[in-house]
């Protein structure tokens, strides 16, 4: 069971790894400018290894300069919204007054419908990704918020809270060293859920045409092959459709991998010592 | 020298079926060096009091009276000011050593903790002090277990390790509630043993149902039963000369003198007995003990008891 977690750990860092690499040598191993107008619709050849789309532009390059768009966002919306939830959720968890104020937010939020609004407020904004981002982050401190709300909910009435107390521990000298560790696991598993849900939530948007125009992500790239009908009756969408698909379905897969792996390795009573000595 | 002087003490918790009268108008004090042993059944508000000592109570709960600790009201002070009393002052060892240290955190870091937080050492200095600390409480291999996680400690280690933590600063009273509890035999002899020795240069409050324990350790003796004091001596003076039926009954339970229980239970805190609180359970129960409420009266030098046999 522990050994199969650690290769399917090891598999998902080696996927994300590879997208991660991808993203930040964009520049170098992409052989166009994604920018770039050659001849359009090529077949898949020496020259343009995925074809090129319907203004010319390498389809490959495309998708390689797609990756720093995609988790980029992905990135930037999950360490935000991290940050902004499990800070608010500590709080909201520790003190009693504050946390209802906190949570009765959370609760409108919870209460919406979140595609549908975001669907609505990124229509009818600006196509950019900083839009994007903003859009996202309303949504995404909410629910780590009061996840690890309820496990300091737990964790606040620990005997060793009382026995930091004892010692004279401030609240917040609590918060930050007794509490904020035993929530670092959650809030790990929390930030690749996060990814996982925009890096989804974000080639859905641009599909339907709402994305940055200008910076295309994998979803974008989709969006324009569904935008020529030609993809419909020709051998096309194998190179032009498939590729960017199959990117986003491997992020979320690697991801999954490591937040299933990252279950074991966060939990110090699971460390293989003790586990070895089978305590 | 008298360190902590406890007088009209009163410790009240609202609740929904009423005000529950866990500490009852509660005087004492305890000298410099002096281990002072509290003792009573379980729910009699042992705990409460060494908790309302250290003002680690809920918010709603009220308490009245005076907790005089060096000539300062610790009831009155404000809460930064009584962090600074907490672990460096007064130290509190809780009676849950398995679930006392943080998971997470290795057993050094948190006996480093206590260090840093008073004495403002950098993380290495306090870190040695705590292994120190860790020898000092007979740990072996003391260094290297400092970097061990609370899950690879026994249980008895661990009640070390909360020893260890409560001594760290050097406080001046140490209360240890239950410091026994829950270990086997020979371990709470070595336990005893270590509180004995620590006990010797610090004043402590032991609260305990184990009169073993308290006879080794303690100095003074004090009887607490549904909130009040209902009798203390000094520890001779309490096993030779028990004068309030509830001690004697006490004593009367233990397994050398013959094992014979006390019948009936303890009171609720919300709805206690008129008159002597002890009155239902109590075998002398006269005319007077069901109206009038006992007054705490001095019967020898230093020998107080709450009875109206006595």
């Amino acid at each position: 069971m522990i050994e199969g977690r650690k290769i399917l750990g090891s598999v998902g860092l080696g996927i994300l790894a590879v997208f991660v690499i991808v993203a930040v040598l964009a520049p170098y191993i992409a052989p166009y400018n994604p920018h770039q107008m050659s001849r359009p619709m090529e077949h898949p050849s020496s020259r343009h290894l995925l074809g090129t789309n319907d203004i010319g532009n390498d389809i490959l390059s495309e998708i390689i300069y797609g990756t720093r768009v995609s988790l980029f966002i992905a990135f930037v919306v999950s360490a935000i919204s991290m940050l902004v939830g499990t800070s608010l959720g500590l709080i909201a968890g520790y003190f009693d007054k504050l946390g209802f104020v906190i949570m009765r937010v959370v609760d409108i939020f919870l209460t919406i419908p979140r595609l549908p609004l975001i669907i609505v407020i990124a229509a009818s904004m600006r196509p950019s990704i900083w839009n994007l981002i903003a859009i996202f982050l309303i949504f995404g401190w909410t629910m780590t918020a009061r996840i690890i709300r309820s496990e300091v909910l737990t964790l606040r009435s620990r005997y060793y809270i009382d026995a930091t107390k004892m010692i004279g521990g401030s609240d917040c000298y609590i918060l930050w060293r007794h509490i904020l560790p035993n929530v670092i696991p959650l809030v790990v598993v929390q930030f690749i859920m996060e990814a996982i849900h925009v890096i989804f939530t974000e080639a859905g948007l641009s599909f339907l045409g709402l994305g940055d125009p200008v910076a295309r992500s994998w979803g974008m790239v989709l969006h324009y092959a569904f935008e020529c009908p030609i993809i419909y009756v020709s051998d096309v969408w194998m190179w032009w459709m498939l590729p960017p698909g199959l990117c986003i379905v491997l992020t979320v897969l690697g991801l999954t991998f490591v937040g299933y792996a990252l279950e074991e390795t966060l939990d110090p009573k699971l460390k293989s010592p003790a586990y070895g000595r089978g305590l | 020298m008298t360190l902590l002087e406890i007088s009209d003490l009163k410790t009240h918790f609202p609740t929904q079926s009423g005000i529950v009268r866990a500490v009852d108008t509660i005087d004492l004090s305890i000298r410099e060096r002096e281990t002072f042993g509290l003792i009573g059944e379980t729910g009699c508000g042992k705990t409460v009091l060494g908790l309302t000592l250290m003002r680690l109570l809920h918010p709603t709960t009220t308490v009245e009276g005076t907790i005089r600790y060096r000539g300062k009201n610790l009831l009155t002070i404000s809460e930064a000011e009584m962090r600074l009393i907490r672990g460096e002052e007064i130290a509190m060892i809780l009676q849950n050593p398995t679930t006392s240290l943080n998971p997470v955190m290795r057993v050094g870091e948190q006996i480093a903790e206590a260090i840093r937080l008073h004495q403002g050492l950098r993380r290495r200095a306090a870190k040695e002090k705590a292994v120190e600390m860790l020898d000092s409480v007979r740990i072996p291999a003391a260094s290297r277990r400092a970097n061990e996680y609370p899950h690879e400690f026994s249980g008895g280690m661990k009640q070390r390790a909360m020893i260890a933590m409560g001594l760290a600063c050097d406080p001046a009273l140490i209360i240890a509630d239950e410091p026994t509890k829950g270990l086997d035999v020979t371990i709470k002899a070595q336990i005893t043993e270590l509180i004995k020795e620590t006990a010797k240069e610090k004043a402590m409050l032991l609260i305990t149902h184990d009169l073993g324990v308290a006879r080794a350790l303690c100095d003074r003796i004090a009887l607490m039963y549904a909130g009040e004091l209902v009798e203390y001596a000094a520890t001779e003076e309490i096993f030779e000369n028990p004068l309030h039926p509830y001690t004697r009954g006490f004593l009367g339970s233990l397994p050398g003198n013959g094992l014979v229980p006390i019948p009936g239970m303890s009171p609720s805190l919300i709805d206690l007995p008129d008159g002597c609180r002890f009155h239902p359970r109590c075998s002398h129960a006269k005319a007077v003990c069901r109206k009038k409420h006992p007054e705490l009266i001095e019967v020898e030098a230093g020998h107080f008891v709450r009875c109206f046999d006595a």
